[in-house]
C-alpha cells in the first residue's frame, strides 16, 4: 500500500456558450459585439472534447466533475448540456460586469472560481469557436500557477502523474507532469458522447450554482474600464473581390496569368 | 388544454434532433444506396435512450409516454426515416416483452434490447397471410416444457441481423399465441434480402422455422392471447410509422423551402413563382395536420382511451398519406435534381411510400375506422 492517501479526483471543465456554428452572424448596430437576436447557442465544439475527457477520467479513476462557464443568460442551456452528458454539477459565473470580456478577464474570473476549489485537473477547449483566440487556457494556468498542457490530443493519468501528447506544427510532442494541471483539448483527443435522454432528465433536476463578481471577490476588478484590452469596434470582414476570368486559348491564358501573378498579385 | 410541448419534451426533442442530424442525416444517403444496416449508429441511439423509450425503467427503458416517443421518433425520422422506422419496430418488440413477458423473459431480454446490445424483430406476416393476419399457418406444438415451432414468416424487418424475435403462431385450430424466439436457437434460417422500393437501411427477409425448440417461459401473455397482443403492439406501431412519416415530410419541407430560396429560373428565385408558393403552403399545412393527428392518437393511447385503436388507425392513414404527398411535392419542386440521389427528397419519398403499406395497409386502416364509425353512437364517441 502506498503511504499517500488515494483520494478521488476533482475535475473542473470550463465551457463557453457560442452561437451555433451554422448561424448567420451579424454585427450589432452599436458595433460592440455580434447581434445576439435569434441566435441559438451551443457548447463550443472544442469544449465537447474537454467535457468528454473529464467524464472518461472520472469513469476510470473515480471522482467529481464540475462545469464552469462565464456568460449571460445564454449560458444556462449550455451548462445543462454538460450536465446531461454526465457532469456532476455546474457553476454559472454571471455578472453584468462580465459582459463582453477579453480573454485575460475571462481567465481571471475562471481562476477566481477555481483557485480554492481543490481541483486536480482543469479542462478547457483549446479555443472558443467564434472568438478563436486560444488564450484563456494558458492565461488560466498562469493565474493559477499550475503546469499547462495545451492542444492535448492524448492523455493518461496515473496517480498524480500524467503523460500527454500535444499537437504541434507537423508533430506530436510528448509531455509528462504532475497534477494539479490545466489541459486544453484539441480535436482528436476523444469522440464526445451525445447527451442521453436520461441525462437530460437528471440534468433538469439539478441546481446550477450562480456566482457573481462579489462572490468571487472580483467586484470592480474585471469588466468595463478595468480590462487591459478594450474592444474598439467589431466589423464584418470585407466582401471578397470578384474573381477574374481569363479568356482565350490555353497558351494566351497561361501567359496572361503569369503576367498578372508577376505584375498585379506580385507573388512571383 | 395546451397544444405546446412541455419543457421536458422540448429537451428530448433537442437531444433527438441533434443526434439525428449528426449521426443519421449525414449518412442516410450512403446507407440507402449501399443497403447498409447501420448497427453502430443504432447502438449509439441506444446510448441516448432511443431503443427503449416507452419501456419501463427497471428493465433499462426510459419509461416515457407514447407522446414523448412520437416527438423523439419524429426527429430521428427527419434524419433517416428508414433507420428511425427500424428503431421504432425495435421499441415495439421491446415493449411487447416488457408488457406481456414472464418476469424471467423481461429480465433476460428487455435490458439487452433497450441498451442496443441486441436487436429485435416483429414476425406476424407470412407468405400467404398479410392483411388477413389471422390466417397465419406457422404452428407451435407443446412438447414437455418446450414448444416446437414450424413455419415461415415473411417480410421481417431486421431479419438476419436481429437477435430477438416476437413471433405470432397458431397453438390450436383457431388459437393464436405469441412467443419470444432468440435467433440463436437451432432450426432458424433466413431468406434472401428483399430488393425494395424504400427502407433500404434495414434488411427485410423471410425467416424459416424448422422444429425450433422454444422454452415455455418465452410465451407472451397467455395461450390464445397472441392476436390481441399482436394488435396492441400494432396500435403503438401505427403511431410510430405515422410519426416517422411526419419526420420524413418535415425534412422534405425543409429541403424544399431552402431550395426555393436558392434556385433561380427565368431570372427569379423559385420562391417567387406562385405555383410553387401554393405547393409549399399545402405541404406545411399537411405536415402540421399530420403531426397533430399523430400526437392526438399517442395521447389517446397514453390515456388508455377505449377508442385508442381507432385514433391510431386514423393517425396512421392520415399521416402516411399526407406525408407521401408532401415528399412527392418536394421532388416536384426540385425538378430534375429531385429525381437524382444527389438530393435527399427522392429517398424521403421512397421511404414515406413504404409507410402507406406497412403496419397494416391504409385500406386496412379504413376497415378498422369504418367498422367502428358504423356502430351506434360512434359519431359521439369518436371526435
Amino acid at each position: 500500500m502506498p503511504f499517500e492517501e488515494v483520494r478521488p479526483l476533482k475535475i473542473a471543465v470550463c465551457v463557453k456558450a457560442v452561437p451555433d456554428t451554422e448561424s448567420k452572424i451579424v454585427v450589432a448596430a452599436d458595433k460592440s459585439n455580434i447581434d445576439f437576436t435569434g441566435l441559438r447557442f451551443i457548447t463550443s465544439p472544442y469544449d465537447e472534447f474537454a467535457i468528454e475527457e473529464a467524464l472518461r477520467i472520472k469513469e476510470k479513476l473515480g471522482g467529481e466533475t464540475v462545469v464552469l462557464s462565464v456568460g449571460g443568460a445564454e449560458t444556462t442551456d449550455v451548462l445543462r448540456d454538460s450536465l446531461a452528458r454526465g457532469i456532476d454539477s455546474a457553476v454559472h459565473l454571471q455578472d453584468p460586469a462580465f459582459t463582453n470580456l477579453d480573454s485575460l478577464s475571462i481567465a481571471k474570473v475562471l481562476a477566481a472560481a477555481i483557485k480554492d476549489g481543490g481541483y486536480d485537473m482543469v479542462f478547457l477547449g483549446q479555443q472558443g469557436v467564434g472568438g478563436d483566440n486560444s488564450q484563456v487556457p494558458g492565461m488560466l494556468a498562469e493565474l493559477l500557477d499550475l503546469p499547462q498542457c495545451t492542444m492535448t490530443v492524448k492523455l493518461e493519468v496515473e496517480g498524480t502523474n500524467f503523460k500527454a501528447e500535444r499537437e504541434i506544427e507537423g508533430a506530436h510532442e510528448l509531455v509528462e507532469g504532475t497534477l494539479p494541471a490545466v489541459f486544453s483539448a484539441q480535436k482528436g483527443l476523444n469522440e464526445p458522447r451525445y447527451p442521453s435522454i436520461k441525462g437530460v432528465m437528471a440534468a433538469r433536476r439539478k441546481e446550477i450554482t450562480v456566482k457573481n463578481a462579489e462572490a468571487l471577490g472580483l467586484a470592480g476588478k474585471v469588466g468595463n474600464g478595468v480590462a487591459p484590452l478594450k474592444l474598439a469596434e467589431m466589423a464584418a470582414p470585407p466582401d471578397r473581390p470578384q474573381g477574374r476570368l481569363i479568356e482565350g486559348d490555353p497558351d494566351s491564358q497561361v501567359k496572361t496569368l503569369v503576367n498578372l501573378l508577376k505584375t498585379e498579385a506580385q507573388v512571383i | 388544454m395546451d397544444f405546446n410541448l412541455t419543457e421536458d419534451q422540448l429537451a428530448y426533442q433537442e437531444v433527438a434532433r441533434s443526434f439525428a442530424q449528426k449521426e443519421l442525416a449525414a449518412h442516410a444517403s450512403g446507407w440507402d444506396t449501399k443497403k447498409t444496416f447501420p448497427k453502430e449508429a443504432i447502438r449509439k441511439a441506444a446510448e441516448s435512450g432511443f431503443c427503449g423509450v416507452y419501456v419501463k425503467e427497471d428493465v433499462g427503458g426510459l419509461g416515457l409516454t407514447r407522446l414523448d416517443a412520437a416527438i423523439i421518433f419524429e426527429e430521428l425520422a427527419a434524419g433517416c426515416p428508414s433507420t428511425a422506422a427500424y428503431i421504432t419496430i425495435h421499441n415495439m418488440v421491446t415493449w411487447m416483452i416488457d408488457e406481456f413477458g414472464t418476469p424471467e423473459a423481461r429480465a433476460k431480454f428487455c435490458p439487452e434490447l433497450a441498451s442496443g446490445e441486441s436487436f429485435g424483430s416483429y414476425c406476424l406476416t407470412e407468405p400467404g397471410s398479410g392483411s388477413d393476419a389471422a390466417s397465419l399457418k406457422t404452428t407451435a406444438v407443446k412438447q414437455g416444457e418446450y414448444y416446437l415451432i414450424n413455419g415461415t414468416k415473411a417480410f421481417v424487418s431486421g431479419a438476419g441481423e436481429s437477435d430477438v424475435l416476437v413471433v405470432m403462431v397458431k397453438t390450436g385450430e383457431k388459437e393464436i399465441s405469441t412467443f419470444i424466439i432468440p435467433t440463436t436457437l437451432e432450426g432458424i434460417s433466413f431468406g434472401e434480402n428483399e430488393k425494395k422500393l424504400g427502407w433500404n437501411t434495414q434488411p427485410t427477409k423471410a425467416i424459416y422455422f424448422d422444429n425450433v425448440k422454444v422454452p415455455q417461459e418465452y410465451l407472451l401473455g397467455k395461450l390464445g392471447e397472441g392476436f390481441k397482443i399482436a394488435l396492441k403492439g400494432l396500435d403503438g406501431g401505427r403511431i410510430n410509422v405515422g410519426t416517422c412519416s411526419v419526420g420524413a415530410a418535415q425534412a422534405a419541407l425543409t429541403h424544399a423551402q431552402r431550395y426555393m430560396q436558392e434556385r433561380e429560373q427565368f431570372g427569379k428565385k423559385l420562391a417567387q413563382f406562385q405555383a410553387l408558393q401554393f405547393m409549399i403552403a399545402d405541404m406545411a399545412t399537411e405536415v402540421i395536420a399530420s403531426r397533430q393527428m399523430v400526437r392526438l392518437a399517442a395521447s389517446k393511447l397514453d390515456g388508455k382511451d377505449a377508442q385508442a385503436t381507432t385514433y391510431c388507425a386514423m393517425a396512421k392513414r392520415l399521416a402516411t398519406d399526407l406525408a407521401f404527398n408532401v415528399c412527392n411535392q418536394a421532388v416536384q419542386i426540385f425538378g430534375g435534381y429531385g429525381c437524382t440521389q444527389e438530393y435527399p427528397v427522392e429517398r424521403l419519398m421512397r421511404d414515406a411510400r413504404m409507410h402507406q403499406v406497412v403496419e397494416g395497409t391504409n385500406e386496412i386502416m379504413r376497415v378498422i375506422i369504418s367498422k367502428k364509425m358504423l356502430e351506434e353512437g360512434a359519431t359521439l364517441q369518436i371526435r
